[in-house]
């Protein structure tokens, strides 16, 4: 598994978020230029995993990328502590959230 | 010998029971199925609750604070916590407290200063390093990470793995040789505080235990001063054995927990539930299934109830601890096993706790020291002598 969670973005539309899986795992949101804007999961109260996680954040965000991962509550802790190690800062919109007690990587 | 339990036991235990039942599962009822913590919110509320029960901070100390409980009613006490979904690792999310890194209890008064009374007040937090990646089973021998000594500092290198904690740590406890020659004899216990230079959490290893995660950790050019040793130098091997002599206990008690609640849901689902006209509670395949997870439980509640015993009189508890390590974490994980087998499909999903304990379960027969470690242990104890 690759540290960084760095596949090529989708574009976040009801055509796209219809093709993927129905499974656990960790997805990140971007905006235009790329900038990551939101990471997340969908966990097992999820109806329909990714997709229904990712349908539901149709329009917050311009696209998206994924990935199946049935340890998604550690992985989304790492994608966050990566993102806050390189950026100073958790994405726009996870900084809306209810602080989560992570750790530090380096 | 009286295996009844006292007036003041049944009334902790059921009031134990009545928190987790009334408490802390209907929380779960909205918190995904891998979660660990609970709303902050949530948490202090609980604890606030627990604190006026008179049971917060168990293992702590009564000349610290604790509440004064002998280690037979901490142990069925234990194995009434763990009694939910996130139970076996984190018993009611916590909420009843910790004594954090018991090995400070042992510390200087300056280092009770800086570190134990700090953490008791929930200011500091601390992490156990004693695993490398050379191997955890044998740490008298795999320990290769060293510290030696430059003018009033230690300066620690190597590396560690499977350390839980450490990258929320504002310190540590690791263990590192400090004479190459002498094996058990030549490691010394380090306190380190994780803002030092040389300090790296170089990444995340993920688990069977998806909830949460381990860290590997690395030391480069590490200065510790000299006032952070703890014990005495080349004394660490004692502080990390009686340490997990100690753990066992708890750690058995909440295996045991967890396949309690497995066979009650079991026995529940046995009697609802119908195939071919009739309970599955009537048929023999099943009726043996629930009589052997019986025999599993009884089996571990008394060897762990055993084991507290003697340490309670301060007795030598090694091999009994080390026995009810062994029997509850493999029985548990039987127990488990077959209450799956009993759910069916259900017991698959995670609408049920089953397929987290199961997969949590399994990492019990490695932690603490996996099972051959703990027949070491007691062969050791048996027989005499050290073995090689």
């Amino acid at each position: 598994m690759r540290l960084h969670l760095d596949k090529p973005w989708i574009p976040l539309d009801e055509a796209n978020v219809a093709r993927i899986p129905g499974q656990l795992g960790v997805y990140q949101l971007a905006d235009e230029g790329g900038q990551v804007q939101y990471i997340g999961f969908a966990g097992g109260r999820s109806l329909f995993g990714l997709r229904s996680e990712l349908r539901a954040r149709t329009g917050a965000a311009h696209s998206f990328r994924y990935e199946v991962n049935m340890q998604y509550q550690t992985r989304y802790r790492e994608l966050l502590m990566l993102h806050r190690g390189a950026h100073g800062e958790l994405p726009l919109l996870n900084q809306a959230e209810p602080p989560l007690r992570l750790g530090r990587l380096g | 010998m009286d295996l009844a339990l006292s007036d003041e036991q049944r009334l902790i235990t059921e009031t134990v029971r009545k928190f987790v039942r009334d408490e802390i599962v209907p929380l779960e009822a909205d918190l995904d199925p891998d979660a660990s913590e609970l709303d902050p919110a949530d948490h202090d509320r609980l604890a606030a609750k627990v604190k006026v029960m008179g049971f917060y901070g168990l293992d702590i100390p009564p000349e610290y604070g604790g509440p004064d409980i002998d280690i037979v009613t901490r142990t069925l006490m234990a194995i009434e916590m763990s009694q939910h979904r996130a139970g076996l690792y984190t018993p009611c999310y916590g909420v009843f407290g910790g004594a954090g890194l018991a090995q400070l209890f042992e510390a200087n008064d300056d280092q009770k200063e800086r570190y134990l009374y700090p953490t008791l007040r929930g200011e500091k937090h601390g992490f156990f390093g004693l695993t490398e990646p050379s191997g955890g089973s044998d740490p008298a021998r795999a320990i290769q990470t060293t510290a030696v000594k430059d003018g009033d500092d230690w300066v620690i290198n190597g590396a560690k793995i499977f350390i839980s904690g450490a990258d929320r740590a504002d310190y540590g406890i690791v263990f590192a040789r400090t004479d190459a020659s002498r094996g058990r004899a030549g490691i010394t216990c380090f306190i380190v505080d994780t803002d030092a230079p040389g300090f790296h959490v170089r990444r995340i290893v993920h688990t069977l235990r998806s909830t949460s995660y381990a860290t590997e950790l690395q030391f480069e050019d590490l200065r510790v001063p000299a006032g952070n040793v703890l014990g005495e130098v080349n004394g660490g091997f004692a502080i990390a054995n009686d340490r997990l002599s100690r753990q066992r206990i708890p750690y058995s008690a909440a295996c045991i927990s967890v396949a309690v609640k497995a066979q009650e849901m079991s026995i529940a689902y046995a009697k609802q539930r119908e195939t071919f006209g009739d309970v599955l509670a009537s048929r023999q395949a099943i009726q043996w299934m629930i009589v052997d997870n019986e025999i599993d439980i009884r089996t571990s509640r008394w060897l762990t109830l055993a084991a507290a015993d003697k340490a309670n009189r301060n007795e030598p508890f090694r091999t009994e601890a080390a026995m009810a390590k062994l029997v509850s974490t493999e029985a548990g994980g039987r127990v488990v096993d077959r209450a799956m087998q009993i759910h069916g499909g259900y017991g698959m999903t995670k609408d049920l706790p089953l397929e987290r304990w199961y997969r949590e379960i399994r990492i019990r027969r490695i932690g603490e020291g996996p099972s051959e470690v703990q027949r070491i242990i007691m062969a050791r104890d048996l027989i005499g002598g050290s073995f090689h």
